[in-house]
């Protein structure tokens, strides 16, 4: 299967997986508000760990534009919850686990090696893809160029109002 | 637009605040070399830095200044913000850089009754200081620096910025010192 990214202006998949166990989150449910998804290889690893908890000391930053943040891999969900404990993560981090990698896939996002690359989607009100981008896996991306994004919908949506 | 290439380069981050009164500088105002810290007092990475920045400023005592900016990272390092927020008491009383030497001499001891022990021997008034802290008056300064970081695209700490572009080298005092003497004779040209 070919895989491909949503492109900016398309509307970004939805889906419904796993935010902590016996618990989903489906990605329609936050319309409305701005949301940040943020694909990364996996729990633990030396880099995702600054990312997600780059992005957890970022909130405030983040909250200013009324962004949801959230985070996906393939670890399943007890995983994710030990992780998130450890580092003080507390936005939702999802499981692509079952089928492994789906959700990632349909994002153009999933590697050769069995997990998610580092892919970021910003997605405005009415969950259309705003910003995207893909790093190197070893490479943090930062939180910049998602609060560039961010702000600038937030410009878009005061011209319009 | 459409033009994202998978795997494209990372474009080297550029820093977006100027310093401003408000800046810790350390070393001489016409030094052609200007290093700028994103940094954390509880991390380990941090403190192994400190003592490779010594050095390069002995080293170089003409050529660069170094530039201290709070990136605190609080989730992973609880301790952090009030150590940041001790180093801000103490630079309004003129000792940050006595402060921030000390507190990344003493990283494993970050916690509150150890802070004050630090406060006293770098020799602030420690039940004024303790007031300030729990009160949060340096809490706004810590913040500001610390989203001018997220701005500049700031991923993790030490983050160092030379002469305004992220320097994505090592921080080994052979790496910084020839980093630093790059970008001095760029700027004297």
């Amino acid at each position: 299967m070919t895989q491909r990214m949503p492109g900016l202006g398309e509307l970004a998949p939805d889906f419904t997986l796993p935010r902590a166990p016996g618990a989903q989150l489906h990605l329609g449910d936050l319309r409305g508000a701005p949301v940040v998804l943020a694909f990364y290889p996996a729990d633990w690893s030396p880099v995702c760990s600054d990312q997600m908890a780059l992005y957890q000391a970022a909130m405030p930053e983040f909250q200013r534009y009324r962004a949801q943040v959230v985070g996906l891999s393939v670890d399943g969900v007890w995983c994710h919850q030990a992780f998130a404990r450890d580092r003080g993560i507390e936005f939702p981090l999802l499981a692509d686990f079952e089928p492994k990698g789906e959700v990632a896939r349909r994002y153009g996002s999933y590697g050769d090696d069995g997990t998610a690359a580092r892919a970021l989607f910003v997605l405005d009100d009415e969950g259309v893809v705003a910003w995207r981008h893909l790093s190197p896996a070893g490479v943090n991306p930062g939180a910049d160029g998602i609060l560039d994004a961010l702000a600038a919908l937030g410009e878009r949506q005061e011209d319009l109002s | 637009m459409n033009g994202m290439t998978p795997w494209q380069e990372e474009e080297a981050g550029r820093l977006r605040q100027p310093l401003t009164d408000d800046d810790h500088v350390l070393g001489p105002p016409e030094a052609p070399a200007t290093l700028v810290e994103y940094g954390d007092f509880q991390c380990p990475y941090c403190g192994a830095a400190h003592l490779v920045l010594k050095e390069l400023l002995r080293r170089r005592p003409q050529t660069v200044r170094l530039v201290f900016r709070h990136f605190p990272l609080t989730n992973v390092h609880p301790n952090a913000e009030v150590a940041a927020e001790m180093s801000e008491a103490a630079a309004v009383r003129g000792t940050f850089w006595p402060m921030h030497d000390w507190l990344f001499s003493h990283q494993d001891k970050l916690d509150p009754p150890h802070l004050a022990t630090g406060a006293d021997r770098v020799g602030l008034p420690v039940q004024e200081v303790e007031q300030e802290l729990n009160g949060h008056s340096y809490r706004d300064r810590v913040q500001r620096d610390f989203v001018s970081g997220i701005r500049s695209g700031v991923n993790g700490t030490p983050t160092f910025f030379l002469n305004g572009v992220r320097h994505d080298g090592g921080y080994d005092l052979v790496t910084l010192s020839s980093a630093v003497d790059a970008a001095a004779a760029a700027a004297v040209r």
